[in-house]
């Protein structure tokens, strides 16, 4: 077990690994090269980088100045794998197995930068780097609960404490009281960052007003929203602060005991939080008379296994006992009688890694930050047809466009924005002419959204809306965990209606039956899932309704994607006549034409409707572009 | 006021296609289990009957010694733990990651996550089953492929993604996806 002053020691002998990284050593012999051991990087194929990379420093005598370090999530996943080098900050991007020796004997061990494979925007024209803050990318983010992803070794509980890691929860069990830590939370205005936005410290609150006896304290990291990925970053690349967070959580409402639910689709994550917990356990961070208080807390994982409903807070507390994840009736609220029927309090994973740093700063450099109702920052997963696509964690109140346009780049391909969506299949889509609205809770539910968890999906001209709405309820549908009527029923109706609409089948009382039904099941289902789950339709009707009108009144899909409305046709004055498309196609629908040829052509092809699939094989093997589809 | 909404038989014809891709099939493939395999599955459970909520941990484990959740092996646990057998399959068929079906040998994923969906892993999935006859879901007749469509597995920058066993192929196009499984053929 160790003691406060033992805490302190660790980070005296580990501060300065970590001001190599953090820019307080920049004449430092030693160099740190970080590399990226997040999901997206590790499908990308980091791993082996870094064996590579290991092996080479070893290769050329550089094991001793050089030091190799496997982080979590840098946030520009666009970009992966990424490696960068300390104390310069070089950031070198898209790095491959081939490229590593390059980068050992001319940076690591010549000290000249390997300008072909830094990130251009950091490049100056003097041929130096600049500071990665600088860039667009990184300049209006603000890493709070991002903090340590990327610059800590996860699997290094040393590097966590020396970052001032487990030094809110020493402040809190030696000079504070549970009221008190429920104090700052509620003053800090933090709100719960899974997508309610509850005020973290009322439920708290609740908890603590419960008799005392077993309690709960649960971490939601069951991230199901398709396209979001902000918890799972955190528990890879800092597993601690969340146990932290969550210790500190037990001794505000008197509980011993906390269970972190989380996806088993993430096994990097799942596999940092064990190891995170037995180094949390064996340094007595958790566990018997911490810091020697006689505080006792223990931390259990268990895995989810597939259930999206299994995120909405009721359902993943009966996941945890063990049963079909189906949600419960509230009241009464899980505060009061949750996990096997004790008060339990139930956060998610990005509220949890604000709360060491709210103890330690106060509730004041909290609320510094972020809009009158929405403090502190949020992180999201910007994805979609954007540039870069990755982690930004932004102050509440940054506007989508700062989002879409600076941090993220702009949208590919010189495409036109035409619209975001947050809040997964719970939220809704913002169009073109709402780009300026600040980003905070109240805002985006106001226009028909939500903040939902974090994942942002940037939509452009080639997006049918009508089908995306149509993606978001297939979902639903089939997550929908049955219990009850309106969004057992009512949802795939709902979904039905759309696929007559997109077969070119709809009419337009079409749309009054999917708003009134959408209302119903709104106010009728028993829990989150099935009472946002009209939500994409909603939205998109209400700012997109014209392509409804269009793929019902003149049978068109205007994005080009509803295949039933859909028409393959080929160009005659751009065929050659090669015949490449008719070999291609799985159906025999194409034919030659008895048109005369053009001058060093054959006679053009032509496509039998009827028989047409719609596959799109042709359009991929044309050479000549002379097959469109409208 | 639902009443209004219907349209018989359109409904009926849906009805028909959602009850039967909605429900789990159970594989044809015969139980093949092994003396270690049951030793391995007794050692889990008596570790972990009694403890509350053992009934998920039990199956997960299950799951990783067997590779799937045959049927035999869901009676044994049901009378091994003391729960009705309607029970564990409830729960066995309410999360997606419990699977009735063996893998193939090749087990190929297409995400249909968001960020993929936009960026056209739909067409992925479908030249995947034009190739190999497979559709998603299922496992061919010989179970040497199998294929599914599945959720976010967070790879959105390397949008559209497909993984083969623990493989993954990332930042894809329609065109690409034949030369990836020739590889495995």
């Amino acid at each position: 077990m160790k003691t406060l002053a033992e805490l302190a020691a660790i980070k005296e002998a580990t501060a300065g690994d970590l001001a190599i990284r953090t820019g307080g050593a920049q004449n430092s012999e030693e160099k740190h090269v970080l590399i990226c051991g997040g999901t997206g990087c590790t499908s990308s194929g980091s791993p082996a980088l870094r064996e590579a990379m290991i092996e080479e420093i070893n290769a050329v005598g550089l094991a001793d100045k050089v030091k190799v370090v496997q982080t979590g999530c840098f946030g520009l996943c666009a970009l992966g794998p990424i490696v960068i080098v300390y104390p310069e900050g070089t950031f070198y991007s898209r790095i491959e197995l081939k490229d590593v020796k390059e980068i050992v004997d001319e940076h690591l061990l010549n000290g000249h930068i390997v300008k072909r494979l830094v990130y251009k925007e950091t490049l100056k024209e003097d041929g130096t780097v600049s500071a990665l803050n600088s860039t667009r990318f990184y300049a209006k983010q603000n890493r709070v609960a991002l903090r340590n992803c990327g610059v800590i070794d996860p699997e290094n509980i040393n590097e966590y404490i020396a970052g001032d890691g487990y030094k809110a929860l020493g402040k809190v069990l030696t000079e504070m009281k549970p009221q008190e830590v429920i104090d700052i939370i509620l003053e800090s205005g933090l709100r719960g960052r899974g997508g309610g936005g509850f005020p973290t410290g009322r439920k708290w609150q609740f908890a603590a007003a419960q008799p005392a006896g077993k309690k709960y304290v649960v971490c939601n990291a069951d991230e199901g929203d398709p396209g979001a990925f902000m918890d799972r970053s955190i528990l890879e690349g800092d597993p601690h602060a969340v146990f932290e967070a969550m210790a500190i959580a037990g001794y505000a409402i008197g509980a011993d005991e906390g269970y972190i639910y989380v996806r088993a689709e993430y096994p990097i994550a799942v596999h940092r939080l064990q190891v995170a917990l037995k180094q949390a356990r064996e340094n007595g961070m958790l566990g018997k008379d911490i810091f020697g208080t006689g505080f006792n807390f223990d931390i259990q994982l268990r895995l989810g296994a597939g259930a999206f409903v299994c995120g909405e807070e009721t359902a993943l507390l009966t996941s945890i006992e063990g049963n079909r994840g189906e949600p419960r009736p509230r009241p009464p609220f899980p505060a009061v009688k949750g996990l096997f029927g004790k008060p339990t309090i139930i956060n998610n994973v990005e509220t949890y890694a604000n709360i060491p740093q709210i103890i330690l700063k106060g509730a004041k450099w909290f609320t510094s930050m972020g809009t009158e109702k929405s403090k502190g920052t949020k992180v999201f997963a910007l994805g979609g047809k954007i540039e870069n696509t990755g982690l930004v964690e932004i102050p509440m109140g940054t506007t989508l466009r700062e989002v879409v346009e600076e941090i993220g780049g702009g949208i590919p391909n010189g495409k036109k924005f035409k619209a975001a969506q947050t809040g997964g299949p719970s939220g809704g889509c913002i169009p073109a002419d709402l780009i300026d609205t600040p980003i905070d809770y109240d805002n985006l539910i106001s226009i028909g959204s939500m903040m939902g968890s974090g994942g942002l999906i940037v939509m452009d001209e080639d997006n049918c809306m009508v089908d995306i709405a149509k993606f978001f309820l297939e979902f639903t549908v089939d997550e929908s965990c049955g219990k009850c009527t309106p969004c057992r029923v009512g949802v795939p109706k709902l979904l039905e209606i759309l696929e007559k609409i997109t077969s070119g089948n709809g009419e337009l009382e079409d749309l009054d039956r999917l708003e009134e039904l959408a209302n119903y099941i709104k106010s009728a289902s028993l829990c989150g899932l099935g009472q946002t789950a009209p939500n994409p339709i909603l939205s998109t009707l209400r700012y997109f309704k014209d392509e409804y009108i269009a793929h019902i009144v003149d049978k068109k899909c205007p994005a080009g994607v509803c295949k039933n409305l859909m028409q393959y046709t080929i160009a005659p004055e751009n065929c050659f006549g090669c015949g490449m498309c008719v070999r291609a196609c799985p159906v025999g629908a194409i034919t030659q034409t008895d048109l005369a040829p053009t001058k060093g052509k054959k006679s053009p092809y032509a496509i039998d409707a009827s028989k047409c699939i719609k596959c799109g094989a042709c359009i991929s093997t044309c050479k000549f572009n002379a097959i469109y589809k409208a | 006021m639902l009443c209004r909404i219907l349209d018989a038989q359109h409904i009926y014809k849906k009805f028909l296609r959602r009850f039967t891709s909605m429900k789990k099939k159970m594989t044809t493939v015969a139980f093949k289990g092994t003396k270690e395999q049951e030793a391995a599955l007794d050692a889990l459970i008596a570790e972990l009957k009694g403890e509350e909520g053992a009934l998920m941990r039990v199956l997960q484990g299950a799951q990783g010694i067997y590779g799937y959740l045959p049927i035999e092996v869901q009676k044994h646990i049901a009378v091994a733990l003391d729960v009705s057998l309607s029970e564990v399959y409830g729960v066995s068929t309410f999360y997606s990651q419990f699977s009735l079906n063996p893998k193939g040998e090749v087990a190929i994923g297409v995400c249909l996550g968001t960020a993929c969906y936009v960026k056209g892993s739909g067409d992925i999935i479908n030249k995947v089953t034009e190739i190999l006859g497979v559709k998603a879901g299922e496992t061919s007749p010989d179970g040497r492929y199998s294929l599914e469509a599945t959720r976010c597995i967070g790879a959105c920058g390397l949008a559209p993604v497909l993984t083969i066993n623990d493989e993954v192929y990332g930042r894809l196009t329609v065109a690409d996806i034949k030369g990836i499984l020739e590889k495995y053929m």
